[in-house]
């Protein structure tokens, strides 16, 4: 078997047939922008799947439709093979997290507090058992932060655990919001442009965890990237978006070699 | 043994000021609007509550159902007033409070009516004779009492806010609407729960002030003593409400007895404010407010 093959063959035992997520004819507009044009992909079970385009292109509506931030016009979205709009509030209940393009931190609290947020739907138990640390109320206040301690390790953040997040550096802040999406243990982790904004090191990081989290986890992820380069090397399968429309859905390497994508980046007139 | 005195009473009156001051944190720490309406809840709350008791409903059943009043109404306005103007900038949710301020003023004296009523609570106001006799001091019974109330409701809201799950999710909300949305917290509920906890806190303010005052027109506007307590703690602490409450009531008593004489009396009603304006040149986010960074 030569590497390829072998990467080849890795992916396929991950990834299954099973669609976790299907898009259907998603059309989205603000007043007269489109933003989305008709868009339709799936998402696997256990695959990384990434989201490129230029800017502007309408990932982020994408990302933003699929967790109910946006209602669309037109279109339907199956999860788990149910359809039905979805509310944020609502997604994550059904395992959907997230992070932002502009880091959505909490943040006068703490990595440890953001971290622990993240683990929301976990705590069952009524606030009043809580305020009176009645026993079962204590134990799964224990488990949760296990749990919270488990994602500060994986993601190598130990040290700035008390640090309120609004201090940390860009980097790191990023980190944080990844640690909080985890902590809610999603089936699908939607990530907005992880990497934009860091240093080559960083991006290195970052990259590692992602391919963790579902290696580890069997986390499925959809990633948004604007920048090709970075997200060909980890993702299985990708969705091109240029003016809010699907001009490519492939391999990283059949979409490196697509003229259309080549064009849409380079700024070819349409 | 005379400062001692004022300053306890100052102390005393000091706790209602914090318990109408987190009434407000509450709100803007949710949604970050400084809630003009809080003195018509006020109103509305004590209106109710004496209306109840004057049927003839037990003084407890009286107070249960008028927190029910109080719920209901928190629910109507997420419904119909939040949700509407929901990604809205703050400024028109600051003038939808002054708006739900003078419709709730209406309503609480269409549906009751704009007499004063006087309100019993059970509590006589007259000096604390266990304490004259063992220390001299003279203590109003029920300053004591109230200021025991309004810090029992102080400290169950700070539990509340501080160790519970309601509390992180509220704290979440406070920090970024979005992201909190994203963890699972339903922000309409959290809505809700804060407007009606503010809601309580007024009933129980109103009761108070109430029977001190009598029921009247005028409690809607005695909810405004909250605001250089807000400028003074911070608009987003609770720990600042309760502080600062104390400072105010304290200092507006020693300053009225001290300063008073040489300007002619009066200080309470303005002196309060000159503190605050002095916080906000050395600290304009207040004693405890979180430091605002401007991102340019
Ligand atoms: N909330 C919004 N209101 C109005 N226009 C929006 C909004 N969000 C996105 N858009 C517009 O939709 C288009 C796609 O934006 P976006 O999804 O953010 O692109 P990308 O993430 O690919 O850079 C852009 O033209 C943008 O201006
Ligand atoms: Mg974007």
């Amino acid at each position: 078997m030569t590497a390829t093959e072998e990467i080849q063959s890795a992916a396929d035992q991950r990834i299954s047939d099973e669609v976790l997520m299907s898009v259907r004819n998603i059309r989205l507009s603000f007043g007269g922008v489109k933003a989305l044009r008709d868009v339709s992909f799936d998402i696997a079970k256990g695959e990384i799947r990434a989201i490129i385009g230029p800017n502007g292109a309408g990932k982020t509506s994408m990302l933003n439709v699929i967790n109910g931030v946006y209602h669309p016009q037109e279109g339907t979205i199956f999860y788990k093979g149910k359809t039905g709009l979805m509310k944020p509030h609502e997604a994550a209940t059904k395992g959907i997290s997230r992070t932002f393009q502009n880091l959505a931190l909490f943040r006068g609290m703490t990595t440890l507090d953001n971290i622990m947020t993240g683990r929301n739907m976990k705590i069952k138990r009524n606030f009043l058992w809580q305020a009176l640390r009645w026993g079962p109320a204590q134990r799964e206040e224990s488990e949760n932060r296990e749990a919270v301690e488990r994602v500060i390790g994986f993601l190598e953040i130990e040290s700035i655990r008390k640090t309120p997040v609004g201090r940390l550096p860009y980097g790191l802040q990023k980190r944080v919001e990844l640690g909080r999406a985890l902590a809610a243990e999603p089936e699908l982790l939607l990530l907005d442009e992880p990497m934009s904004g860091m240093n080559v090191e960083e991006k290195e990081d970052m990259c590692r965890f992602i391919l963790d989290v579902n290696d580890e986890f069997g986390t499925t992820i959809c990633l948004i990237e604007h920048d090709m380069s970075v997200v060909m090397d980890i993702s299985d399968r990708v969705v091109v978006l240029d003016y809010g429309s699907k001009i490519a859905d492939d391999t990283p390497n059949e979409v490196r070699a697509n003229q259309a994508v080549i064009d849409a980046y380079l700024g070819v007139s349409h | 043994m005379f400062v001692l005195e004022v300053f306890i009473s100052g102390l005393l009156s000091g706790v209602m000021y914090s318990l109408v001051a987190l009434g407000f944190v509450l709100i803007f720490k949710a949604s970050g609007v400084f809630n003009f309406a809080q003195g018509a809840m006020v109103l509305l709350a004590a209106l109710t509550f004496v209306r109840f008791i004057e049927m003839g409903i037990p003084l407890w059943l009286a107070a249960i159902m008028t927190f029910g009043v109080m719920i209901v109404l928190a629910i109507f306005i997420e419904r119909f007033l939040l949700r509407p103007l929901v990604n809205q900038p703050l400024i028109t949710l600051f003038m939808l409070t002054i708006g739900l301020n003078y419709f709730l003023e209406g309503l609480a004296q269409a549906v009751w009516d704009a007499e004063v009523h006087g309100l019993d609570i059970g509590i006589e106001d007259v000096p604390w004779v266990g304490l004259e006799q063992a220390t001299g001091l003279l203590i109003s019974m029920f300053d004591v009492i109230s200021a025991l109330i309004a810090m029992g409701l102080v400290i169950i809201l700070s539990i509340v806010f501080n160790k519970t799950k309601v509390g992180r999710a509220l704290r979440a909300v406070s920090n970024d609407h979005q992201a909190a949305m994203s963890v699972g917290i339903p922000l309409n509920r959290i809505w809700v729960i804060v407007w009606a906890m503010s809601g309580l806190v007024a009933l129980v303010a109103g009761a108070l002030w109430g029977t001190r005052l009598g029921v009247q027109f005028s409690l809607s506007i005695v909810a405004l003593k909250a605001l250089p307590v807000l400028i003074l703690g911070g608009f987003n602490s609770i720990m600042g409400a309760i502080v600062a409450g104390l400072i105010i009531g304290a200092s507006e008593k020693l300053g009225e007895v001290f300063l008073g004489p040489y300007v002619g009396g009066g200080i309470e009603s303005f002196f309060p404010y000159v503190l605050a304006m002095m916080v906000l040149f050395w600290r304009p986010q207040g004693l405890f407010g979180d430091v605002i960074i401007e991102r340019v």
